[in-house]
């Protein structure tokens, strides 16, 4: 940017055509630009996403409902849960990692601006691709248009015998492509936390987002890697004609499920570590006290990095597998949840003696730390291999994931984007909207997410477009689906807080939460250099000793 | 811009940090090696499975000069860039040569080597599950074997129009990272498919 332009600020800014604004967009290097890019993109998938949820919920009501057909049903649960964990928690996580590593790390960009660039495009093309299977995956006539295999394809229902036309082949391209995308991204990450930090920024004295977002940068290049080479091996038995997955010439079924579960279940806390890091950043905010435990708080992440590879095969209990095998995935997935208490002991630590302040972000992580548990506490149940004989593939495992992905991961994104809402914009969100949304949002996951684990137990498995009355099922299902409204109305307030803000909300100034990390040192929105000198920081909370030069924290680091 | 220098100047001195570009590769070679992880994993799995022939012990044979050419690459990609480091662009071309004629050589034994299996053998990707896992193995390492070529190849042009300088030392010792790992990544692809699996 010219110094002209710098200087006339926001004049030239609203001055200039809306095409070359727009093209600005499309050709930036900026973290932050495509942190923002990232995270509208998630949101965008998030709301189809729900839609198609909305859709499956709705045909589940009533026992024999005909809302929609088994084919369409078949397409809605594919296409949510690919959405929802590639195109939409990963991009918001990606895009809140862009934005903020280099603010919290003092650095002025990210360590390869355009890698950044390139990986964000190609995970906004495998979307694309995923979504235009509605117009292009008819190959045969007839054939049906989106993926409807699950959104773990298992073989053989991907080969081409049970897969005719294109679908399946625009759901292994997309996670294909977006999976280089987030490798770039990951790449980025721990190239730009290692080797971008401020003087004085040890690796003792990060912010914990950076420290999370490092184990999980490497927790994908480890993770997605195996679903690429997997999704290689798709490709060449559904093009070439061969045989890694195709039983009848000795291939293995199985084979597929152990490489897509290498990869699923440190997915979930690829995902769901960020999301521990914005409870770190939050928490202590709003409970006015450092975070308690940090190098306990690191350890134990290293640890669910480490462990979370070896926990794959609790997904395949009920495929069959040695007691060898089922004893080592039980106490490996029991195990895991050792460092994942210690890190809520932590946060209660932090809040324990605080002077709490429970606006939104604080309120989000509240509800946080009681659903992660019973998350946890169910999972445990779950890993138990016996136990999940009985209720595997039935509503009570939804019921349980859903607990972390919506009830951990989406609160704390909701959190997140309430805490740093005014520093990407400049701008503060409505307080009163942000209540409706999280009491709206609260009622509706508890109706929705905590009756479903009824139906499970009463043996409801998951995926059936309709069920017959008199199981018992009916008004639990009843319950789930009048819950999805009221996320909905949350939703809505969520995004009608957003834009409003956008346009009407007061000025933030630099720091409207007297925080403590480096982000809060520089002006909302943050300039494209973002710090005019590089900052040199002496403690883990560099904003602290600024405005506290009596009482600085390195005195007792 | 000389308030910071002076502000900075005590702690500048100890302030060093890991240079982005090998940090960079070694993430990218670890995420590589995970892909290749998984197709190594398939090809053992699926060793002696094939429920037609033909089988590796029938049509397979050692590609030894191959395997020299490739190797010895290594020794010269680390010479030419040793060369560069010390500012002698003229023996760095030499080498940076020598390296792109041993990875071509490499590449061609590789195809003709598929050529006298397809077409005399009678092996595609698709005869049968050795077919499928082989011709994945070696050719994910083939494909980064040709990645690695273009860009030497793009370079020794850039050479050739003398815009190559000592400081890109830094820049071709990160790039033969890259190239040390498709050695290594051969090392195991022949022990694996043509010593331990024929």
């Amino acid at each position: 940017m010219s110094s002209e332009s710098m200087a006339l600020g926001t004049v030239s800014e609203s001055a200039r055509p809306i095409g070359e604004r727009l093209h600005e967009w499309v050709i930036t290097v900026d973290h932050k630009r495509l942190g923002i890019l990232y995270i509208l993109y998630g949101l965008v998938m998030l709301v189809i996403g729900g839609i198609e949820a909305t859709i499956m919920r709705i045909q589940l009501i009533v026992p024999h409902n005909h809302f929609v057909s088994p084919q369409v049903f078949n397409r809605m649960f594919t296409m949510h849960g690919t959405t929802m964990i590639f195109f939409v928690v990963m991009p918001i996580l990606f895009g809140f990692g862009t934005y903020l590593i280099p603010l919290m790390i003092g650095a002025r960009d990210m360590a390869f601006p355009r890698l950044n660039a390139f990986s964000f495009w190609m995970t906004a093309f495998g979307g694309l691709l995923l979504y235009f299977s509605f117009i292009g995956g008819n190959g045969l006539y007839g054939a049906g248009n989106a993926p409807d295999v699950g959104w773990f394809a298992y073989a053989p229902l991907t080969s081409h015998a049970f897969s005719v036309g294109h679908s399946t082949d625009f759901w292994t391209l997309a996670l294909l492509v977006s999976g280089i995308g987030s490798i770039g991204t990951a790449v980025n990450f721990v190239a730009t936390i290692l080797c971008m930090r401020c003087p004085g920024m040890t690796l003792g004295k990060m912010p914990l987002l950076a420290w999370l977002n490092l184990i999980m940068g490497g927790m994908v290049i480890l993770a997605i890697s195996p679903l690429t080479a997997a999704q290689i091996m798709l490709c060449v038995d559904r093009y070439l004609g061969g045989h890694f997955f195709d039983t009848q010439a000795g291939g293995s079924a199985v084979l597929w499920m152990h490489f897509f579960w290498i990869f699923g279940h440190p997915e979930v806390y690829i995902l769901v570590i960020p999301a521990f890091a914005f409870a770190s950043e939050i928490i202590p905010v709003f409970s006015r006290k450092p975070i308690f435990g940090y190098p306990v708080m690191v350890a134990a992440t290293v640890c669910i990095g480490f462990v979370s590879f070896s926990v794959w095969a609790h997904h395949m209990f009920t495929v069959g597998m040695s007691s060898y095998g089922n004893t080592f995935f039980t106490v490996t997935s029991m195990v895991i949840a050792v460092p994942t208490g210690i890190k809520i002991f932590n946060w209660l630590g932090t809040m324990w003696g605080g002077k709490i302040d429970f606006q939104a972000p604080m309120l989000f992580c509240v509800a946080f730390l009681f659903q992660f548990l019973i998350a946890g506490l169910t999972g445990i149940m779950l890993a138990t291999s016996p136990f999940d004989w009985q209720l595997g593939n039935s509503y009570f495992v939804i019921a349980h994931f859903h607990y972390v992905i919506v009830g951990a991961i989406l609160y704390t994104i909701f959190g997140a984007f309430y805490y740093w809402f005014p520093k990407m914009s400049g701008r503060m969100y409505n307080e009163a909207l942000a209540k409706w949304h999280f009491w709206l949002f609260f009622i509706g996951f508890h109706l929705t997410f905590d009756f479903m684990h009824i139906p499970g137990i009463l043996g409801m498995p998951r995926r059936i477009y309709t069920y017959e009355p008199g199981r018992g099922w009916e008004i639990w299902n009843l319950i789930v689906t009048i819950g999805v409204f009221f996320q909905i109305a949350g939703v809505l307030a969520f995004v009608g807080n957003l834009l409003w803000s956008l346009w009407k909300g007061e000025q933030a100034g630099n720091d409207p939460w007297d925080a403590w990390t480096l982000e809060w040192s520089t002006s909302s929105p943050p300039p494209d250099y973002d710090f005019a000198t590089t900052p040199v920081v002496k403690s883990r909370r560099p904003l602290w000793d600024l405005k506290h030069p009596e009482d600085p924290d390195w005195k007792y680091e | 811009m000389s308030s910071h220098a002076v502000m900075r100047t005590s702690s500048e001195a100890e302030w060093v940090l890991p240079s982005r570009g090998r940090v960079g590769m070694f993430t990218l070679i670890a995420a590589e090696s995970a892909i290749f992880t998984i197709f190594v994993v398939a090809y053992i799995f699926y060793l002696g499975k094939s429920v037609a022939g033909p089988t590796p012990q029938q049509v397979l044979e050692l590609p030894i000069v191959g395997t020299i050419c490739l190797l010895s690459s290594s020794l010269t990609i680390h010479l030419a860039v040793r060369a560069l480091r010390n500012a002698k662009v003229g023996a760095f071309g030499l080498w940076w040569f020598i390296t792109l004629g041993l990875g071509t050589t490499f590449l061609v034994g590789t195809g003709l080597e598929w050529r006298h299996l397809i077409f005399d053998r009678g092996l595609t990707i698709r005869t049968n599950l050795f077919g499928t896992t082989y011709y994945s193995l070696v050719g994910l390492h083939a494909f980064h074997v040709t990645v690695g070529l273009l860009a030497i190849a793009l370079t020794m042009i850039l050479t050739l129009l003398g815009k190559v300088k000592a400081e890109h030392g830094e820049r071709a010792e990160v790039f033969s990272l890259y190239w040390h790992f498709v050695d290594v990544v051969w090392v195991i692809v022949f022990t694996l498919v043509y010593v331990i699996g024929r």
